[in-house]
């Protein structure tokens, strides 16, 4: 296809064909922006939490101030909880992954003598915790028994100094052991929190993601054996069979309220509408940033449209004697497809260059990261996809012009 | 003359029907997309207290060791405060008023036979809380600085709170049961609920929604165990039963100023303070900061960062609009070089000419202004039904109501001036030899 004729005719439309330039420069723009605004949305959501997310429900009681039986309630719940047919598991769980409700963060070295902590990490503490959540163990063991201490025991040992009521033993997270100890093997190895508490790895876990501040590394989850009452803030969480969820949940408070009609049931849930809750405000901007692509494309093409269509009115005649000189029907179509070609590259390589722009914008002013090249040849392709599809309908009636219209005085 | 380009523009809109609804639709639609926008941000930034935003002021001070700064970077001043400071700050009464707060969940027994109990909001706080941020009173009253000292078992309630315990009659000198302690009512509050909630940042809750429920003397409420919702410990551990002594901020406090030599004094008794806290030994750093109102919003970053991204999101999309309406009119205008050069050569100026072409952008933009409101409240209906904490709060208000119109002529002229211009350039001559 000869270009020569084609860029003399935009040459002479100078104005409109900039506007169409420019109108498909910041579509391609905001679009490859917005598409990888939903990747980087989608990506989060998408993160393994390491748990059986689909088994699992949490009953959160409102305890008040600290009740010298929270101890003795705290097993007479579990012993009552295990009771519930299609109960499997039962746990005390102080947060759980990807969902709100605090959680206990600590900073975790590698020296007890270090300035600043190596890594922030969040601890898991509570009964059960293993098999209940369904994390998988890849080397070392779960907790024994004798090596739980109660919280209590804990905060008074590390007011006095007395490194006995402190936990020795910690399970950490494979993430967590190669930042730590890169190409060492974990087990057996020792960190600090603070000066006084030391803990030996006892055990690694494939996956066990932390409730929030995913900032500061998403796997970054240890566990504590310490012992946790409902008074200390924690839940108890039910492993089930996914069909029986909605029933354990009702029978569990059930039988709770019936051990003590005086406690407030704040939380009762299954882990999925946890983690959808968390990850609420994602799916919504995800959403809208979808919605916004489908509008400018929308917007775009139908301009392409009426462009395209003008420009053919404009030219019929032009059109009919080129027909009347032997032009085919074909030659006519690829002429207005190759034009819109010609001005979606334009665009194009326009749009990528303000695209690397609004970019380095929002690197600087939301934390995204940079725009993965991959987004350039695709964003292009979507466009020109748009532009050929946009103008065909114009083209094709261009095509209809019968060679007649050139010999017809106007 | 301007009724009759209002004639010519309607005709000329109605000969290519597709065009203008396109046209019209584009610029609806970037509209409806920057108003839904335009309308959170502006709710979510707005002043809380317009009245007396620019006399309240956070003054933040820096506890923390010199080997364990509150921020990675070191630079940052600690934005919660420790119990004994906040009350040698209160103490000082350097401020026209001042007063320290505290959130915490608090578990709320009805008087017996009303329903059970439920978790509420409760803010503990010192007396100059309700004068300072003008908490409207339907009873009673707030308690006085003797409550504060005698540790007094007293509470304010929300209205809404009031309706629910007690029906809305006066509640003022009944009882409350609050995490299993009894506290007498003596004010309750009209509704009251500042957006953003300024007081709270980083003490817990949401920032936007519904107001507290109930509010009570800080050292009564910790003299019955009343936990604050974030703390942070700058020891060891923090012992959460002592926390008025223990090395834990979680604290805010919040003064009014009246005037610039009022702040000017503020920070240099802040300055004075830090100073004498550090040759006491019980600081290792001077460190100090006084921020007002607004500002502290904005550096706190109180509006999320989705609704600012999703209003510029917004503004690139209207823009695109913009551009689009400007080809199309361009592209109908220069269709009919024919017509202008036979209204130019009957006599027409080409101020005329001219405006007839801006008369006809301004109708494609008053159409693009209601296809755009009723985008905007379906856009805002959007967001009522969306999970954000402000959900229900989004709403359209007279002033964004006319910002919608003065948008849609305002981006409409702006798309019409090109081609009006190229409009009124045409040579006549030319164009009516063709003919």
């Amino acid at each position: 296809m000869e270009l020569r004729p084609i860029l003399s005719t935009l040459r002479r439309h100078k104005v409109t064909a900039c506007l169409l330039i420019l109108e498909i420069a910041l579509t391609c723009a905001i679009v490859c922006n917005a598409v990888f605004l939903i990747g980087q949305r989608l990506q989060r959501m998408d993160m393994p939490s390491g748990i059986a997310e689909h088994e699992l429900v949490q009953i959160q009681l409102g305890h008040i101030g600290k009740s010298p039986d929270a101890k003795a309630q705290t097993e007479t719940d579990l012993a009552a909880l295990r009771q519930i047919a299609g109960v499997r598991q039962v746990g005390v769980v102080e947060e759980l992954p990807f969902s709100y409700g605090g959680s206990s963060n600590s900073g975790l070295m590698l020296d007890p003598h270090q300035q600043q902590p190596t890594v922030n990490v969040s601890q898991y503490m509570g009964q059960n915790i293993l098999p209940t959540l369904g994390v998988r163990l890849v080397a070392g063991r779960d907790f024994g028994p004798g090596e739980y201490v109660d919280l209590d025991t804990a905060m008074a040992a590390l007011k006095t100094g007395d490194t006995k009521g402190l936990p020795q033993t910690m399970i950490v997270t494979r993430a967590l052991a190669e930042r730590m100890w890169p190409g060492k093997d974990p087990l057996g190895q020792t960190a600090y929190v603070g000066k006084d508490i030391a803990l030996r790895v006892i055990g690694v876990v494939a996956s066990l993601a932390r409730p929030n501040m995913l900032r500061m590394g998403p796997q970054y989850s240890v566990m504590w054996p310490i012992h946790m009452t409902l008074a200390d803030g924690a839940s108890y969480v039910l492993r089930t069979a996914p069909q029986d969820r909605e029933a354990v949940i009702k029978a569990a408070v059930a039988k709770l309220k019936q051990l003590d009609p005086n406690r407030v049931v704040v939380t009762k849930r299954t882990y999925d509408e946890a983690r959808r809750e968390f990850f609420a405000s994602d799916r919504a901007m995800a959403g809208i940033l979808v919605g916004v692509i489908v509008a400018l494309l929308t917007v775009t093409a139908l301009g392409i449209v009426g462009l395209a269509s003008f420009w053919v009115g404009q030219r019929r005649r032009t059109i009919g004697v080129r027909r009347a000189l032997g032009a085919t029907r074909g030659d006519i179509l690829r002429y207005f497809q190759t034009e819109n070609f010609l001005l979606a590259t334009f665009g194009i390589v326009l749009g990528m260059a303000l695209a690397y722009g609004i970019n380095l914008f929002l690197m600087t002013h939301y934390e995204l990261p940079r725009l993965p090249g991959i987004y350039f040849p695709v964003g292009a392709l979507a466009l020109w996809a748009i532009g050929q599809l946009a103008v065909l309908g114009p083209a094709l009636r261009a095509a209809a012009v019968p060679p007649v219209v050139a010999t017809r005085s106007v | 003359m301007f009724g009759y380009y209002l004639d010519l523009a309607l005709r000329s809109l109605k000969r290519n029907k597709v065009l203008t609804t396109l046209m019209v639709l584009a610029l609806a639609l970037g509209i409806g997309a920057t108003i839904t926008t335009l309308a959170v941000l502006r709710l979510l930034s707005g002043d809380p207290i317009p009245q007396k935003s620019a006399q309240l002021f956070y003054p933040q001070l820096d506890p923390y060791p010199a080997n364990q700064p509150f921020s990675r970077s070191g630079k940052r001043v600690p934005y919660l405060m420790s119990y004994i400071d906040a009350m040698n700050l209160i103490h000082a009464r350097k401020a026209e008023r001042q007063a320290a707060m505290a959130m915490s969940q608090v578990k709320l027994t009805p008087p017996s036979g009303v329903g059970k109990p439920f978790y509420a909001q409760g803010v503990l706080t010192t007396t100059d809380f309700f004068p300072m941020f003008d908490a409207p009173f339907q009873y009673g009253s707030g308690w006085t600085a003797a409550d504060d000292e005698g540790r007094a078992q007293v509470a304010v309630i929300a209205g809404s709170l009031n309706d629910k315990l007690f029906g809305g009659a006066n509640s003022v000198g009944r009882m409350i049961r609050i995490e299993d302690h009894d506290f007498r009512i003596i004010g309750v509050l009209r509704t009251w609920a500042p957006q953003p909630r300024f007081y709270a940042v980083h003490l817990g809750g949401h920032s936007y929604g519904e107001g507290d429920a109930v509010f009570v003397p800080l050292q009564g409420a910790r003299a019955d165990d009343l936990m604050p919702s974030t703390m942070m410990g700058y020891g060891k551990s923090i012992d959460v039963e002592h926390l008025e002594t223990a090395p834990a901020i979680w604290l805010g406090l919040w003064v009014q100023l009246p005037n610039a030599a009022d702040v000017a004094a503020y920070k240099m008794f802040l300055g004075n303070y830090a100073k004498e806290q550090v040759a006491l030994g019980r600081y290792q750093r001077t460190d100090t900061a006084l921020s007002g109102l607004m500002e502290w919003m904005r550096s706190e970053h109180v509006v999320p960062d989705d609704v600012r991204l999703q209003a510029g999101l917004a503004f690139g999309f209207l823009l695109i609009c913009v551009v689009n309406t400007v080809g199309l009119l361009l592209a109908k205008c220069l269709r009919r070089s024919r017509e202008i050069g036979v209204r130019r050569a009957l006599g027409a100026s080409r101020g005329a000419i001219f405006t007839q072409f801006m008369v006809e952008a301004a109708i494609v933009g008053v159409a693009g202004g209601v296809l755009g409101l009723v985008f905007a409240e379906l856009g805002l209906w959007g967001i009522r039904h969306q999970p954000a904490q402000y959900a229900s709060l989004a709403h359209l208000d007279l002033s964004m109501f006319l910002f919608t119109f003065v948008v849609a002529l305002l981006a409409s002229l702006v798309a019409g001036l090109l081609p009006a211009w190229r409009a009124c350039v045409v040579a006549p001559a030319p164009q009516l030899k063709a003919v």
